[in-house]
């Protein structure tokens, strides 16, 4: 919503500066987005043009004569408020129509006159460049100042021809003075909407200041005929259409309208077409009530179609027939939403009530008689019908917001006088108001404590009284209580907490009082899912892994890549959750992986870094075989790939690739420092991973997730560039969680010497490692404390079909120091147990 | 032989003087004080002596080698430190080389962010709640207060689902009211963190995904005045204890009254920049007092209970604090982005 403050000042006296002006606003909830000044002092923007008050005047032109060496250049004497009159060389193609007219100061003709060495923009060059006028000799004739276009002064781009300034003014005022201006732009969020109109601001204004409103007149000049019997008003929906006013003016002329009104549109952001078209925006635009005109005569020949030549207009307001379509004035050809109330005629509809005019009955350039039409409608069915109908226009806006039926008969009134003093127009006796179920209005009971417990002020009733009654409210003061009635105006009223925030607002958010919290503290409970994540995180960042966050949005295609083409299935068959209104053709779908969005990063990455690690922990969305809502899933996917090694320069940046056995490290190192001991690794299959690569991760029986390299034509699809081996794990974060005991019990730390033995075994190709390690486990028995492979081997030593297995294994007591004799036993054991379990042998 | 022993003894010393190395004097060693060394040698002819001459001769030989054996040492200790002070010169390395890297690895800076203010929510006894990222209609809007239709559904773009009802969740709000239903009657204070999502375009200032924290809290004695201390604090916590703040009235539809907070811009310090586009004031977090209605739908009798619901996102706090001139720097996951944290 733009304020020009000179319209504002209509209503209301405004003392201080416009900056100082928008931070009250703002801080009473109608925040101010910005302040545009005109040609006078303000606001950040140091290259703006302030028009100089000495030299930028009001100049009258008294006399226009051709240049006497140039066809297309006029001599015009201006009287500008100095001791002599000034003759100006221009080309305004505006001032060739009073050439040789002789004295011209009966037709006021004004315009913005600039003096030698002031600052303009120049009219010549594109946007707004700032030159200083010079005096000049423009063929022949020494030139000091100039008649002024809109876009020199900054006002518009317009430079077809010099402003001229409609209205009476005294040669040598300042511009700054006429057209010299503030407009401030206020966001109207939903609230606020009887602010959408200068008088709505006034208000505001009036109350923060402690002043009273100047409404404008409602009362009409009628001297016309009778309107009764003429127009006749009904509604099928009056919970849709509560109010609908009518009036007619008849023989009103369209011609533009006048100077001030066009101007003050224009600051307000309208194009000013004509009088007519332009006192309905006005009235819009000032007290907030949007209204219509329709040509009457259009409306009065289908009245006499279907209702005789002495039966009435008959407008019904009703909701649209199946396949029925509007064309609007825009000249769009509309289909209807079943929801759009419309304004008709028995002989068809006229216009999209309180969004947009019809066509056919728009007046036009032959109208002299209009309908004026000012009604209410039910803010919720505007927007609803509007959004369907993807209409926006500045009716809609503040009809979908909310205007009280009270507001329709003063926009009425307003528009017809201003038609009759503007435009010429009769106005007809009466105005046909139909309004069947005019609501109550209850008053609301507001106590001092109920100020106190939502608002925390200590306010006495007198004080709460004032506040309220200086923003209209009507306030009882009954003792115990105050009941008070909303003023007709607003519509957002709907109970005493609003009325706490009204107080509040009056008496300045600023001031209200801070204290620390006195309530009672609640339980405290710990979010131990969050606990536990956030460990995994820190645990995972310590390994040397970058986290990421990743769009949640994707699309099945983009996971499908996870998929070498033709080979498997989705990773989840469950379907999608699937946006019905996506914004953009790559996040239509909720993700079912989060590997692949670690994948897609890892891509991204890859085209300027060659180590990559990253994990990511977030949710998928599965949907849900019960009830509408998915299941919200956490998953943790890791990507590692590149070298082992930073680049270092004693090694020349060799540095071999990370595999396999790193990706599992770091699985063993997370899984360590989370103190879950039921934890396993076996092989396992599937498309995503390198076929021998793969491994299943397990707790106890159940599956945790899946790691290995990625299948070659999986990284292939994603495009990842760095040209090595990519390892991958996605895991089920539920389980994993689920698994981390509370706490866990510590080994006692020995100071009795440990024992090392070696050994190595030959054991069948396919026997696992994790087999053997299980295996030495069981049979070493408590003194064993470690067990550590520290060479494969395979070849003719050992004979085809076998592999060698070698071990450290540490031996420790923590109570005594073992004896040679202590282990050897213990070695003894392990060895046989290998043999009768797995048919290993001890390596010569 | 007193004579050649004290020649002997003089050569000795001389060559002892002349050793340059560890190895030259290993050779002396032996050649004069080993098993077959020169003094040796010449002790064995002590038979040529006459008896009496012996024991002289004897005394003064044990004297020579003790002499010789003490040079020695003095001798070999000062090579070794010539040596090692070689070596060291040697072996001096330029220190302004490059070290050697290690991987490093870290938290995503909305985490950073995240734990920051759960940090300092937890302090003031705010814990985290966490609810659904694909939400229904009726917990996104209906049971805040926000009906169908109403124009305060303009200030959410939202994603629809192709299930009629269900959204993906414009805001964290709708925890409130699960809060609110697992709590009764407790009073409660908790932060609800989570992952919004809004029919926006990507651009540097708007994102489809975004982080939200809201907080709750609800009791028996709860104002404005409440929630202008604690949320005061909580921005002086976050933004430095000399920082003013500011509340104006606001709209939400879930608050009445409603409020939002500003913080004195932190790169201009109020002057005026256009990061706070020359207000001096950047809005940090919208709050107010939770609606009656809300409270009703939560299971909380509004006449008894009250209760202030504040909402921030901590990505723009985050691009305050580090300057960040573009949102899409956080899910774009770029390394050279993430490693900066």
């Amino acid at each position: 919503m733009l304020v020009p403050i000179s319209w504002l000042k209509d209503y209301v006296d405004i003392s201080m500066s416009p900056a100082e002006l928008a931070d009250i606003l703002t801080i009473a909830g109608l925040e101010v987005e910005g302040v545009d000044y005109i040609g006078i002092p303000g606001g950040r923007d140091k290259n703006r043009l302030v028009w100089d008050r000495d030299k930028l005047v009001v100049g009258q032109i008294l006399k226009v004569e051709q240049h006497p060496n140039a066809d297309r250049l006029v001599l015009a004497t201006v009287e500008y408020g100095g001791d002599e009159t000034e003759v100006t060389v221009t080309g305004a193609p505006n001032l060739f129509q009073y050439l040789s007219q002789g004295d011209l100061s009966h037709l006021k003709l004004y315009s913005p006159f600039a003096m030698e060495g002031v600052e303009l923009y120049d009219g010549h060059k594109e946007g707004q460049v700032k030159m200083v006028l010079k005096g000049r000799p423009l063929r022949g004739i020494h030139n000091r100042c100039m008649l002024c276009s809109e876009k020199e002064l900054g006002l518009s781009d317009d430079h077809e021809g010099i402003m001229i300034l409609t209205g009476d003014y005294t040669p040598g005022t300042p511009l700054q003075d006429v057209l010299g201006d503030a407009v401030i732009s206020i966001d109207i969020i939903p609230n606020i909407a009887r602010c959408a109109s200068i008088v709505g601001v006034a208000r505001e204004v009036a109350a923060l200041t402690g002043q009273k409103v100047r409404y404008p007149s409602y009362d009409v000049v009628m001297e016309g005929p009778p309107v009764a019997g003429k127009v006749q008003i009904s509604t099928d929906h009056p919970d849709l259409n509560p109010r609908f006013t009518a009036m007619i003016i008849s023989g009103v002329s369209q011609k533009p309208s006048p100077g001030w009104m066009q101007r003050r549109l224009k600051l307000a952001g309208q194009r000013p077409i004509n009088v007519v078209v332009d006192i309905s925006n006005y009235v819009m635009l000032e007290m907030g009530e949007p209204n219509h005109t329709f040509d009457y005569d259009f409306l009065r020949r289908r009245a006499d179609q279907y209702n005789g030549p002495d039966g009435p207009v008959h407008i019904i307001t009703r909701l649209p027939n199946e396949g029925e379509t509007v064309t609007t004035l825009d000249g769009v050809k509309r289909e209807l939403p079943e929801t759009t109330i419309l304004v008709t005629d028995p002989a068809g509809a006229l216009s999209l009530g309180g969004i947009m005019g019809g066509e056919e009955s728009e007046i036009s350039a032959a109208t002299t008689n209009v309908l004026l039409e000012a009604a209410a409608w039910n803010f919720i069915n505007i927007r609803r019908s509007a959004t369907l109908l993807k209409l926006n226009s500045e009716a809609g806006f503040r009809f979908s917001r909310g205007v009280h039926p009270s507001q329709a008969i003063l926009g009425a009134k307003r528009a017809a006088e201003l038609l009759r003093q503007l435009a010429g127009g009769t106005v007809w006796q009466g105005v046909i108001d139909y309004y069947p179920n005019q609501p109550e209005v209850a008053p609301m009971r507001l106590t001092a404590v109920e100020v106190k417990r939502l608002g925390g002020i200590d306010l006495t009733n007198t004080q709460i009284k004032e506040m309220l009654e200086a923003l209209e409210f009507t306030v009882e003061d009954q003792g115990d209580a105050l009941l008070v009635t909303s003023p007709d105006f607003r519509l957002d009223i709907t109970g005493t907490h609003d009325l706490v925030e009204e107080v509040c607002r009056m008496y300045g958010y600023d001031r209200l009082p801070s204290i620390e919290m006195g309530d009672t503290l609640p339980p405290q409970r710990s979010n131990t899912r969050l606990e536990q994540e956030e460990r995994v995180k820190d645990i995972l960042v310590k390994q040397g892994l970058q986290e990421i966050i990743s769009y949640r949005l994707t699309t099945p295609e983009r996971e499908a890549k996870l998929l070498p083409p033709g080979i498997g299935a989705p990773p989840d068959d469950r379907p999608y959750v699937t946006l019905a209104n996506p914004i953009t053709v790559d996040r239509v779908t909720m993700r079912h992986s989060v590997l692949a969005s670690v994948l897609e990063t890892t891509a991204a990455n890859s085209r300027f870094k060659s180590h990559i690690a990253l994990f990511e922990i977030g949710l998928i969305y599965l949907a849900s075989e019960e009830g509408v809502l998915p299941d919200e899933l956490g998953r943790l996917a890791l990507v590692l790939t590149g070298p082992q090694q930073k680049f270092f320069w004693q090694s020349g940046g060799d540095s071999a690739a990370l595999d396999f056995f790193d990706l599992k490290g770091v699985v063993e190192g997370l899984i360590g420092a989370l103190h879950i001991d039921n934890f396993s690794v076996e092989a396992a299959a599937h498309p995503t991973f390198r076929p021998g690569r793969t491994a299943r991760l397990l707790l106890g029986e159940k599956q945790l997730g899946l790691m290995g390299e990625i299948h070659p034509l999986v990284v292939e699809a994603f495009d990842v560039r760095n040209g090595y081996p990519v390892l991958g794990l996605e895991l089920d974060l539920e389980l994993l969680l689920a698994a981390i005991p509370p706490w866990h019990h510590i080994e006692p730390v020995t100071n009795y010497p440990a024992i090392l033995e070696d050994v190595a075994l030959v054991v069948d190709r396919l026997t696992t490692a994790a087999q053997v390690e299980e295996q030495i486990r069981l049979a070493g028995g408590y003194l064993l404390k470690a067990v550590e492979l520290f060479d494969v081997y395979e070849g003719q030593q050992v004979g085809a079909g076998k592999k060698s297995l070698a071990y450290h294994l540490t031996f420790q007591s923590p109570n005594k120091t073992l004896t040679d004799k202590d282990v050897k036993k213990q070695r003894q054991r392990i060895v046989q147990q290998l043999e009768r379990n797995l048919g290993a042998r001890l390596r010569d | 032989m007193l004579a050649q022993l004290d020649e002997l003894y003089a050569q000795s010393l001389d060559s002892l003087a002349t050793a340059v190395n560890t190895a030259v004097l290993d050779t002396w060693y032996k050649d004069t004080l080993g098993r077959k060394g020169s003094i040796y040698l010449l002790t064995r002819q002590v038979g040529q002596l006459p008896a009496a001459e012996r024991p002289a001769f004897g005394q003064r030989v044990n004297a020579v080698k003790q002499e010789l054996e003490t040079a020695y040492e003095a001798r070999l200790a000062e090579l070794k430190a010539a040596e090692l002070q070689a070596e060291i010169t040697a072996s001096a390395i330029d220190v302004t080389l490059p070290g050697r890297k290690q991987w490093r690895g870290g938290l995503h800076v909305a985490t950073q962010t995240l734990r920051e203010i759960y940090r300092i929510w937890g302090d003031m006894g705010f814990q985290v709640y966490r609810s659904r990222d694909v939400e229904t209609d009726e917990y996104n809007f209906e049971l805040l207060n926000i009906p169908p239709h109403h124009p305060a559904r303009d200030m959410w773009d939202t994603f629809h689902t192709t299930t009629p009802g269900v959204i993906l969740r414009t805001h964290t709000s709708p925890g409130q009211v699960h809060a609110m239903h697992e709590y009764y009657p407790e009073p409660i204070r908790v932060i609800l963190p989570g992952m919004c999502y809004r029919y926006e375009q990507i651009t540097a200032r708007s994102e489809l995904q975004f982080h939200q924290v809201e907080g709750l809290a609800v009791g028996k004695n709860i104002s404005m005045a409440d929630l202008k201390g604690t949320l005061t604090d909580f921005a002086r916590r976050m933004f430095g204890a000399e920082r003013q703040v500011r509340f104006r009235a606001n709209y939400f539809p879930f608050t009445e009254p409603s409020a939002e907070m500003d913080v004195e811009c932190i790169i201009c310090g109020g002057d005026g920049c256009n990061v706070c586009k020359y207000t001096g004031w950047v809005e940090i977090l919208g709050c107010g007092m939770v609606h009656p209605t809300v409270l009703r739908n939560g299971g909380y009798d509004p006449a008894v209970y009250s209760g202030f619901a504040f909402g921030m996102g901590p990505e723009r706090i985050a691009m305050l604090k580090y300057r960040i001139d573009d949102i899409r720097y956080f899910w774009g996951n770029d390394l050279r982005f993430l490693e900066q944290f």
